[in-house]
């Protein structure tokens, strides 16, 4: 590995993300976070712990778990190259 | 008789609809946090919000088709449906550079004047009546009181008080669809004509 690489990946490692770029980060996992804390809150609301007797609809409608499945979609799709744009 | 039984029942739709609204949410938060410069660097980013609003209000359609039962619901399904579509359109030709005029964010605003009056207008049953009454009212005015951060948009859009407040009526419309349950006490209250409880 060159010297120049080696720098390279050095001032990455220690580079530390901005306080936007932690605030982007944080969204996704702060949104699935209240997903899980809804979860716990109103369990009655995942059909899929009681699924015996109900059809289809219900369960698929897991209402807290959506609020997770966004929060992961954002998380996935959508930070990772804010934050690489905003650290550029 | 068939098709009322494989369809999803309405206050699942809220949901489904509540998903897209935290969405939508999340992205104008970012939006916010980022600057419209750094959201902008990437082409297909700048449409995102305005194709999920413009998606939203097509799938309205279909509601409109399906879960509508009088004439006062088909009109505000209706309108919700071109209202959504007017503003995720609007917004697609600023972000696409064919639209110039920032008056254009007025579309968002009467959009969102639109939905909150239909949704004042076609429920005729007080707040207290069931969770899903006290729902529609709360998210009508909602709506009526959000449409200000548009209209704040359209007249100074580096204003971050209109957008953290457009974003916030975004989040808190979303909030309030993930709460709605058809038939279940609000305040502890439900009408005897609203039907039994479930869920």
């Amino acid at each position: 590995m060159s010297a120049e690489i080696a720098q390279r990946l050095k001032t990455k490692a220690w580079t530390r993300p901005s306080v936007r770029a932690r605030i982007v980060l944080a969204i996704g996992p702060a949104t699935v976070l209240a997903g899980i804390v809804w979860a716990l809150a109103q369990p009655w609301r995942l059909t899929i712990l009681s699924p015996d007797g109900q059809g289809f609809w219900w369960l698929f409608s897991e209402p807290p778990l959506y609020v997770v499945a966004v929060g992961i979609l954002f998380r996935l799709v959508v930070a990772p190259g804010l934050v690489e744009d905003l650290e550029r | 008789m068939i098709v009322a039984r494989i369809m999803p029942r309405a206050e699942m739709v809220h949901w489904w609809f509540a998903a897209g609204f935290l969405m939508l949410g999340l992205l104008l938060v970012a939006e916010l946090v980022v600057g419209s410069e750094v959201w902008a660097q990437r082409p297909w980013r700048r449409y995102l919000w305005p194709g999920l609003l413009f998606t939203m209000g097509v799938l309205m359609w279909p509601v409109m088709t399906f879960y509508t039962n009088s004439t006062i619901h088909t009109v505000a399904h209706g309108s919700w449906a071109q209202a959504l579509m007017l503003a995720g359109a609007a917004e697609l030709g600023l972000a696409r550079g064919k639209l110039h005029s920032q008056y254009w964010r007025l579309a968002t605003s009467f959009a969102l004047v639109v939905s909150g009056t239909a949704l004042l207008v076609h429920e005729q049953q007080h707040w207290l009546f069931a969770r899903a009454a006290f729902l529609h009212h709360a998210l009508g005015w909602t709506l009526i009181v959000g449409s200000v951060f548009p209209l704040l948009q359209a007249l100074r859009p580096r204003s971050l008080t209109a957008a953290a407040g457009f974003a916030t009526t975004v989040l808190a419309t979303a909030v309030l669809l993930f709460c709605d349950r058809d038939v279940a006490p609000i305040l502890g209250h439900l009408s005897q004509y609203a039907g039994a409880p479930h869920r």
